[in-house]
């Protein structure tokens, strides 16, 4: 029982002041990756049935690797931030929901991270 | 976590199903929510028959006909009965619409009647509009300004004026917000698509000196940021307005200030 009023109650603890930046980082890796998954099919797909010296002879392209590698940080970029709308709109517990945004996070920046040091690590023939 | 099934004293069961009219040929059936939270009762659904031969054009005409007619109990919010008071909002035929200019003839068959979906139901078709309301006044929907009153009246351009239209034919009737699956699950602290047209509206308005105080209030992830451009507040207006073309604005301009 509590008697807050009806404007109390929506005024609520007050506005977080941020919301625009994730928005725009939406957007803009969202544009980012229509290209960046374009020149992916071009540059990958091809290799599909090819050897493991075919391989590794594309991604030793620079052209090739550096836009696998921002293909790679972007989409996961824009994953977490998905993933973040989704896990905030539909889960309501608070614990459940910090440990959610944790941890999607961590493992998104986790799977760029390796995907993007995994084309380095070809391309630069280690 | 979201609740995908209502809760226990939500869950409807079937109510009575009340004569059909004598001596009528041209009968439809009318399937109606109903709740009395005076009985305790889980809500339920009554089934009516209207004479079509001796009914109104529109929605709002067969449910006075029920109520004058055949049931007196049957309980809805109506006014003006064209359009411009928002009270005889209600989900028709999976639509929320107006039932005042929503036509019998829009929908093929027996017809289905709701209260707005998401909502806590007073009685009936009455949902609690109470929070929505309060939504409203936290947007500050009037004229904020600082400089001196002017003597005779604040001065807006043609062109300006028109930057008005498509906002301010909002009647408040809650069509959209109920309609907006954001809204349904984040209704505590998202502002929902009414209530933003709102805002917009007095972002808009070139005589308003609080622009920037109005945008301040709405950057936040919740008030503003739950839309997801789902348009269905678009789809369902009963005035043909466009709430998530006015989000989309208040997004741009959220953007365009700090650049």
């Amino acid at each position: 029982m509590t008697y807050k009023t009806d404007m109390g109650r929506v005024k609520g603890l007050g506005t977080a002041k941020e919301g625009t930046h994730e928005w725009w980082i939406g957007r803009l890796t969202a544009v980012a990756l229509i290209p960046l998954t374009l020149c992916f099919i071009w540059k990958v797909a091809p290799l599909i049935g090819g050897s493991h010296a075919d391989v590794l002879a594309a991604f030793q392209s620079p052209l090739t690797s550096i836009t696998t590698i921002l293909f790679i940080m972007i989409a996961f970029i824009h994953l977490a931030g998905g993933l973040q709308e989704v896990i905030v709109d539909y889960i309501h517990g608070k614990a459940m929901l910090v440990v959610l945004l944790v941890s999607t996070k961590l493992l998104c920046w986790g799977m760029g991270f390796a995907g993007a040091f995994a084309v380095a690590k070809i391309a630069f023939g280690a | 976590m979201v609740e995908l099934t209502l809760p226990k004293n939500s869950r409807m069961t079937v109510g009575k199903t009340w004569p059909k009219p004598e001596g009528a040929t041209n009968v439809r059936k009318f399937t109606i929510y109903r709740y009395d939270p005076d009985t305790g009762e889980n809500p339920r659904t009554d089934t009516y028959f209207v004479d079509m031969d001796t009914c109104g054009p529109m929605m709002l005409d067969a449910l006075i006909k029920i109520k004058n007619e055949i049931d007196p109990t049957l309980t809805f919010r109506r006014s003006c009965r064209e359009g411009i008071c928002g009270s005889c909002a209600m989900n028709i035929d999976g639509i929320n619409t107006l039932a005042c200019i929503f036509g019998l003839d829009e929908v093929k068959g027996d017809v289905k009647i709701y209260p707005l979906p998401h909502m806590p139901v007073v009685k009936d078709l009455i949902p609690d509009l109470t929070h929505f309301y309060a939504q409203h006044a936290s947007i500050m929907p009037w004229l904020e300004t600082k400089t001196n009153k002017p003597a005779k009246e604040w001065r807006q351009s043609i062109e300006d004026r028109k930057k008005l239209d498509g906002l301010y034919e909002c009647v408040m009737c809650a069509c959209c917000s109920t309609s907006c699956p954001s809204y349904w699950w984040n209704s505590e602290r998202y502002l929902g698509p009414a209530a933003l047209l709102h805002a917009y509206r007095w972002i808009i308005d070139s005589r308003d000196e609080a622009t920037g105080e109005r945008l301040d209030e709405l950057q936040d992830p919740f008030k503003l940021y739950r839309c997801h451009t789902i348009m269905n507040c678009a789809k369902t207006c009963p005035k043909g307005l466009n709430p998530a073309l006015a989000i989309a604005e208040i997004k741009k301009k959220m953007v365009e200030r700090t650049m």
